[in-house]
């Protein structure tokens, strides 16, 4: 009767099982089941390095698993079985000591030439610098001076807001999309140095075939050499705080031409940017550029209507710091940081730290509603 | 004299009311307490983990605030480890180790009232940062800087919750030391004693050696806040890496910690139930040995990727492959004591096959993970996450599920449900695996571990891991009614209770007395252990 119960509890669930499996189409789940090939030398290095270890303890675990069956089927006291006493062979200790010993090597051999070969640092053709932030990457073309901070895009963070009604299969790319991509060259061996600003983060696309930590006060060498243009998505791999796991990386690899002008592009825009710091705004463009900027630094923590969360980080609607008619501890603030606020001196320019201002006195409820110039904001630094 | 000690032993007289549990230095009461401790724990920390998994249920966030599921990730793990696991593995060795080698008691009674005691104000100064200001430790159980340091008025109670976790373990391993080397029975030479035994003589020696280092590597980070140091700051010269390698030179040795003592469980298990000696006693005790010795040459396999030099990382790595030998000779070891024996299936040994079984599969990942450059993908996601629960649930707790069945009708003087128990190891065995084995695949796949919400292609994979977690979760709950049941009462157990067990703590009569071997017994090849 007991194990009637437990036969109708294991169909149960088999039954349950299949009906989620065969509503959602099997290739769904057969999607996710192994490591992705990627597209490097590395990568693919990595991947048939996984394969061979798979295999080979799948058959370790095929072998183990069979004696001991056999054993638990055969040697059943209901089964007739009387104990035999022996409790001691040599050759069978050695034999079991050694087999595994000879694995162990095999195995050993490939992975120390793919470590040696992933070690190999030099001979780049040019380097990145990757910045991890709470929760952001800043990315640094060390050869043509450009840089720029990528944060995940807006409809992936309003989408993951608690209890935001928005469903995330309705958005594409949900939490691997982001502002800024990493536009790289094919066929380029690129060295790839990786670091943060704040806590421990850890820079990680899949398709590339390794991770690396980022850590604040520290730089890593890494290498990549990717051999098919194409978007490759990734995340941060280290807990670093709250909104650890809304900090993408989309790598966008194009052919060599494609990369001379993305190149020459960011390089206009980051002159137009310079430019736009100098000269006096209009309130209207400052509320208007202040909105986006929240939104992509602010919101995380200080929430979508400055209401902050209790306990953890303040609310701005309201704030005495905000509300002050004089503005220099805000500016200081911003520009310094404090406690897990952190400094943004060297993430936004004058102009966004002057619009995110102007936007947060003007709204909410804040009584002050004044204009904050770029220039006010540098005069403080 | 030895009128005084059978009267003793008569007459049974217990302390009453609550002082009986407050000032007790008998070992049996004080065993209960750790293990009523470890299994009230374990509720806690699994609640937690129901947060978790109805959080990852779905895509997108729907319960809580991703700075709580932060901190459920990280105070699961501290109560689980901390709470749960090794509390019970000093319950079973304050209730069994001085039955086993014939002592009267520990040797150190009132540091075992000590040890024990100190556990519920740790666990009040941890679980009180739920209400402070900043929340509860949110930077994962590693307590990684700076990312610890960000943490608010919670950061003092955690690092002194740790230290006196620590102080309460080491209290607890020189009792045992001290009480094995001490108290053994004429006869118990160190060859003769239980598995069990020795995995508990080894384990403390661990615990000696690694918690002071966890001790030193948390008041780094306390003076780092407070007083102006800067070990693991880079802007005042220090390291934050640094930190990794102190904890994990901890974290490593604290894996056999845990998982030890339910390897001394299942060497008592499998030969009573195979009614066939331990095959290769000798090479059990020195692989347990050798296990231990090289688990304070691993530890930075677990900190892959922060940027190690290449020979470091290639020492690291065959260091790490090295210890699937001896791992390997005690799996090969349970199998031959399996082999040609007459096996039976009660409730304890079919939790230490389902160890044998899915520890295994623990350790294949392991392996896996033990190769650096693949490490390299692995690291931080699912897969890792797959690899310890198989250890430390189907592997670690299950052996001590397996030796509380295994020796409850010797507390208790009653046998449990056995259809219940049957019934509690099938289901808790098909929903761990439900649980667990997909994790593999989502982690290969790319999924971060830690994190409250993932891109829609894992979503399908984490509904059932969910519901494996939530049937998992459950049905421990029978656990709770067998053993509340065979505590009020059941069919009596004889004094070997079953039909293949040998050793001393079989000779007593079920329930043992409060008072056991007052005077010596006298060990023989014949009498001791397999």
């Amino acid at each position: 009767m007991f194990f009637n119960k437990l036969k109708q509890i294991i169909f149960g669930i088999t039954a349950f099982s299949l009906l989620i499996i065969s509503e959602a189409a099997l290739a769904d789940y057969m999607n996710v089941l192994n490591l992705t090939e990627g597209v490097t030398p590395t990568s693919k290095m990595v991947y048939g390095l996984h394969m061979q270890i798979l295999y080979i303890v799948t058959a370790i675990g095929v072998v183990v698993f069979s004696v001991m069956c056999w054993s638990i089927y055969h040697h059943r006291k209901s089964k007739g079985a009387v104990a035999e006493q022996f409790h001691h062979s040599t050759t069978a200790e050695i034999t079991w000591t050694i087999i595994p010993i000879i694995i162990l090597v095999v195995m050993a051999i490939p992975a120390t030439k793919a470590l040696v070969f992933m070690e190999q640092t030099g001979d780049a053709e040019m380097t990145i610098k990757v910045t991890g932030y709470q929760w952001k990457w800043k990315y640094d073309y060390l050869d043509d001076d450009i840089s720029f901070f990528s944060s995940m895009s807006k409809d992936s963070n309003d989408a993951r807001q608690l209890g935001s009604g928005i469903d995330p299969k309705t958005i594409e790319n949900y939490l691997l999309d982001v502002d800024n991509r990493v536009v790289l060259p094919i066929n380029t061996k690129i060295r790839i140095l990786t670091t943060a600003a704040d806590v421990i983060h850890d820079w990680w696309v899949p398709a590339l075939g390794w991770k690396r930590d980022a850590i604040p006060g520290f730089i890593n060498d890494n290498w990549t050499y990717i051999e098919e243009p194409g978007v490759y998505r990734g995340k941060c791999a280290e807990l670093c705080g709250r909104d650890h796991a809304f900090m993408p990386i989309v790598v966008e690899a194009v052919p060599k031409a494609e990369y001379a002008v993305w190149v020459e592009e960011q390089k206009t825009m980051q002159l137009a940017a310079a430019e736009g710091a100098e000269r006096e705004w209009t309130k209207d463009e400052l509320l208007e550029k202040g909105k986006d900027v929240y939104a992509a630094n602010c919101t995380a923590c200080h929430m979508a209507e400055g209401q902050g969360v209790e306990g953890l980080f303040p609310a701005l609607s309201g704030s005495a710091i905000v509300n002050n008619t004089d503005a220099s501890e805000m500016i200081m603030l911003i520009l310094n940081g404090k406690n897990m606020m952190p400094a943004f001196k060297d993430i936004l320019n004058d102009a966004d730290i002057a619009a995110a201002m102007t936007h947060e006195r003007n709204s909410w409820g804040n009584t002050v509603k004044d204009v904050i110039q770029p220039s006010d904001v540098k005069a403080m630094r | 004299m030895s009128e005084a000690v059978i009267h003793d032993d008569h007459h049974d007289h217990k302390p009453s009311g609550i002082g009986r549990w407050l000032f007790s230095t008998n070992h049996k009461d004080i065993g209960t307490m750790y293990l009523v401790f470890a299994l009230i724990m374990f509720f806690v920390g699994g609640a937690m983990s129901m947060v978790i998994r109805a959080e990852l249920f779905q895509p997108g966030i729907q319960y809580v605030d991703p700075q709580f599921y932060n901190s459920m990730v990280t105070v699961h793990a501290l109560v689980m480890i901390f709470g749960a696991l090794m509390p019970a593995g000093v319950g079973l060795a304050n209730w069994m180790v001085p039955l086993m080698i014939g002592a009267p008691d520990m040797a150190l009674p009132r540091m075992n009232n000590m040890s024990f005691w100190i556990l519920p104000f740790a666990f009040t100064l941890l679980l009180s940062t739920f209400f402070m200001q900043g929340g509860a430790p949110a930077g994962g159980w590693t307590m990684y800087p700076p990312l610890v340091l960000q943490l608010g008025d919670g950061f003092p109670y955690l690092v002194f919750a740790v230290h006196f976790l620590g102080i309460s373990s080491i209290m607890g391993a020189i009792n045992i030391i001290a009480t094995v080397f001490n108290m053994r029975a004429p006869g118990m030479t160190f060859m003769r004693l239980p598995l069990f035994v020795w995995a508990w003589i080894i384990t403390a020696f661990l615990l000696i050696a690694a918690m002071p280092v966890l001790a030193g590597g948390v008041t780094m980070l306390l003076t780092d806040k407070y007083f102006g140091t800067a070990f693991f700051d880079a802007a005042g010269g220090g390291d934050p890496v640094m930190f990794q390698h102190i904890f994990w030179f901890f974290g490593h040795p604290e894996v056999y910690i845990l998982v030890l003592p339910s390897f001394g469980v299942i060497s008592q298990i499998i030969p009573t139930f195979s009614r066939k000696p331990l095959f290769g006693y000798t090479s059990m005790v020195y692989a347990t040995a050798s296990i231990a010795f090289l688990s304070f040459f691993v530890w930075a396999h677990h900190m892959f990727t922060v940027g190690m030099p290449l020979t470091g990382e290639l020492f690291f790595m065959y260091a790490t492959m090295s210890i699937a030998v001896p791992t390997g000779v005690k799996i090969f070891n349970w199998m031959a004591t399996m082999w040609r024996g007459s096996m039976t299936f009660e409730t304890p040994m079919l939790f230490a096959i389902g160890v044998l079984f899915m520890f295994s599969i623990g350790g294949f990942s392991g392996l896996m993970m033990g190769i650096t450059p693949v490490d390299f993908q692995y690291h931080d996601t699912y897969f890792i996450v797959a690899h310890f629960h198989y250890v430390i649930v189907p592997g670690i707790i299950f052996g001590i599920i397996g030796g509380i069945y295994f020796w409850l009708p010797k507390w208790t003087g009653n046998m449990y449900d056995e259809k219940l128990g049957k019934l509690h190891f099938w289901i808790s065995t098909i929903s761990v695996n439900v649980l667990f084995f997909p994790m593999h695949f989502i982690g290969l796949a790319g999924m971060p571990r830690r994190i409250p919400d993932y891109s829609v292609q894992f979503a399908d994979w984490n509904s059932i891991i969910s519901i494996g977690g939530f049937v998992f979760g459950a049905s421990q709950l029978i656990l709770v009614w067998v053993v509340i049941k065979c505590v009020r009462g059941g069919e009596k157990a004889t004094d070997q209770v079953w039909e293949g067990a040998h050793g001393l703590e079989w000779t007593l009569p079920s329930p043992p007395p409060f008072h056991t071997f007052t005077t010596p017994p006298k060990v023989t090849d014949a009498t001791a252990h397999s």
